[in-house]
């Protein structure tokens, strides 16, 4: 009997995840580990973690990382890369990190071009701290610290990273994808491999934003939260491919 | 090697180019912006990376990361800059990353005046970011010593894989002085630091747990937390051989001015003068600031001393804390300080030393 699929090497085997049940940072993990894995540049991988739940997996991953100071990540990778240009340096950060208080160091290295890529985990709260009100908490949406909701009249609007960054000139991939289902997983994992390849090309600045849920600060089942993706965040977070100069002329 | 004319900010930045610094990241302020404008044309030519950062926090975040990842590294601000890089540098003493900071100290608090100042003296020695981590701070006198100590804080940076800050001040920054640089490492030698330190560098290795790079800034265990506290204060404890200090004529003084940095200059001039006038002074001026040179103070001969003179350019007077350790009340302690940006005097120095000798 063939085996069509075993266990990503990039992840240490004896090992537990200390994930939340029904949390996509462990999906996301295994892809970028297969991703990496499928490439054949794993021992190249120099990944700079964000503070929060992103730097749970600092434990498990069996290939290179540091923590970057919240928010800071792609200013330390810029630093990785810069000076080790072999090296293929992601950063690995959430909505808290990469789009609040890390928005000048994500904005700039993007607006660089910096030949680096950016995994960026949108679910819409801050994880770790226990449920703050995140720059892409939704309308409406209940927060420990927007205890009536997001009212756009006090908290703004949710922000669109993806475009966001579309309107500077230099970046060079940017993709919305999610985890809520096998087909968008699949998506994911494409987008991720390709933000990687971009790298290796050295085409520059490459991102992807994976929307996924967290069931535990939004007080949901896992099953509830995908169905929240679905219907709530998806229509806010429009999935597809945002930039891909490859594509164009 | 032939001496040339330099402002102290460019030999500081050419001093780090030829100790083997590859890669700097800075953000302008004043007075400064000549170690990053220098930089910008400078390390392209020997084949190193410089990066205007969008911040101070970008800045010595880019640091950390090209230092994680094997290259000799450096930033420079000055003291509303040094503050906001305190992040970056409790994280690079968190991750045992080596890395040197050079701080040109202007007048405070807030933004408070572009001119030199050494009020940033309890930041730089005490906590320069969160979490009571301590580093090598080193305060030159003349622009030769700031060259010489910039190829020390490299070495020391290295050797311990600790941050180290030049602790400078607008004057060593902005004045023009006869130094002789170091010989420039070759190629060969820096591409042999790099190389040195790939066992732990962030830059990808082959897939095994046992030698993966993990840089890490804290740990989830607090036992390994607490363990890693502890080597690293045995390490701080162990620095205290290395303090280094100027003693000069203080075997028979019977004042004793105390000062670092630009001030300990103007002080050692004072002494002369007042030697001149036959009023017996000497000078003890640390060169590092920490570790602190406190045998220095228990080489002075209190039988003769009616005082120590704290000379410093900062109201309140902060070094005075340092020397109030170290002269463990063996002798008054009294100040001559300014602040705000204006520079002490060496007729206020005088003045205020006679006014402890003659009463």
């Amino acid at each position: 009997m063939n085996k069509i699929y075993t266990r990503t090497k990039t992840i240490q085997e004896d090992k537990v995840s200390g994930f939340c049940p029904g949390c996509m940072h462990s999906t996301v993990m295994k892809l970028i580990g297969e991703a990496l894995e499928e490439l054949n540049v794993v021992d190249k991988a120099s990944c700079v973690l964000g503070i929060g739940c992103c730097g749970l997996q600092m434990d498990y991953m069996a290939y290179d990382n540091t923590t970057a100071p919240h928010g800071r990540a792609c200013a330390v990778a810029t630093g990785i890369k810069r000076t080790n240009p072999d090296s293929l340096v992601f950063t690995y950060q959430g909505d808290g990190d990469f789009a609040s208080i890390g928005l000048a160091e994500s904005m700039s290295a993007a607006n660089r071009g910096e030949n680096i890529t950016v995994i960026f985990i949108n679910n819409g709260i801050y994880g770790m701290t226990g449920g703050q009100l995140a720059p892409t908490t939704l309308i409406g949406m209940k927060a420990s610290t927007a205890p009536k909701g997001r009212i756009a009249e006090e908290h703004g609007y949710p922000m669109h990273m993806c475009e966001i960054l579309n309107q500077l000139t230099a970046p060079y991939y940017l993709e919305r994808t999610s985890c809520n289902n096998p087909a968008n997983v699949a998506k994911t994992k494409n987008a991720i491999k390709k933000a990687f390849q971009n790298q290796l090309d050295g085409k520059g600045f490459s991102m992807v934003e994976i929307v996924t849920g967290c069931p535990t600060n939004w007080g949901m089942d896992p099953l509830k939260s995908l169905e929240f993706i679905e219907e709530k965040m998806l229509p806010e977070f429009p999935l597809g491919v945002i930039r891909d100069r490859s594509k164009e002329a | 090697m032939a001496r040339v004319f330099m402002k102290g900010t460019e030999a500081i930045a050419e001093a780090a180019v030829r100790a083997g610094c590859r890669f700097f990241a800075g953000y302008p302020i004043t007075p400064q912006n000549e170690v990053p404008e220098y930089m910008s044309r400078r390390l392209p030519e020997v084949g190193g990376v410089f990066v205007q950062g969008e911040s101070e926090v970008a800045s010595v975040n880019m640091v950390y990361g090209a230092a994680s990842a094997g290259t000799r590294a450096m930033t420079s601000s000055s003291s509303p800059g040094i503050s906001l890089k305190s992040e970056g540098i409790s994280y690079c003493a968190a991750a045992r990353i080596p890395m040197v900071y050079a701080n040109f100290a202007r007048g405070g608090p807030g933004v408070g005046s572009i001119q030199p100042a050494q009020m940033d003296y309890l930041q730089a020695t005490k906590a320069s970011g969160n979490g009571g981590f301590r580093m090598p701070v080193l305060a030159p006198a003349t622009v030769q010593e700031a060259v010489d100590l910039t190829v020390l804080a490299f070495d020391w940076a290295d050797r311990d894989r600790t941050p180290v800050l030049l602790l400078a001040d607008g004057v060593i920054g902005t004045m023009m002085e006869p130094v002789q640089l170091p010989e420039a490492k070759t190629d060969e030698e820096v591409a042999a630091i790099k190389e040195s330190k790939k066992s732990w560098a962030c830059i990808g290795h082959p897939l095994d747990y046992a030698h993966r790079a993990w840089i890490q800034p804290g740990n989830w265990s607090t036992l390994v937390m607490q363990q890693v506290n502890e080597e690293a204060a045995a390490m701080y404890k162990s620095w205290q051989k290395e303090a280094k200090v100027e003693e000069y004529k203080t075997e028979d003084a019977e004042i004793i001015l105390t000062a670092y940095g630009i001030c300990g200059r103007i002080a050692k001039s004072a002494v002369n003068l007042l030697r001149a006038e036959g009023i017996k002074a000497g000078l003890v001026r640390p060169i590092t600031v920490f570790p602190f040179p406190y045998a220095a103070y228990d080489r002075i001969d209190y039988s003769k001393v009616k005082a120590i003179l704290d000379v410093e350019m900062s109201i309140p007077a902060l070094f005075v804390e340092d020397v109030d350790a170290a002269v463990k009340g063996r002798a008054p302690i009294e100040t001559c300080l300014c602040s705000g940006g204006n520079i002490m005097s060496r007729e206020a120095v005088i003045k205020a030393a006679k006014k402890v000798v003659e009463g």
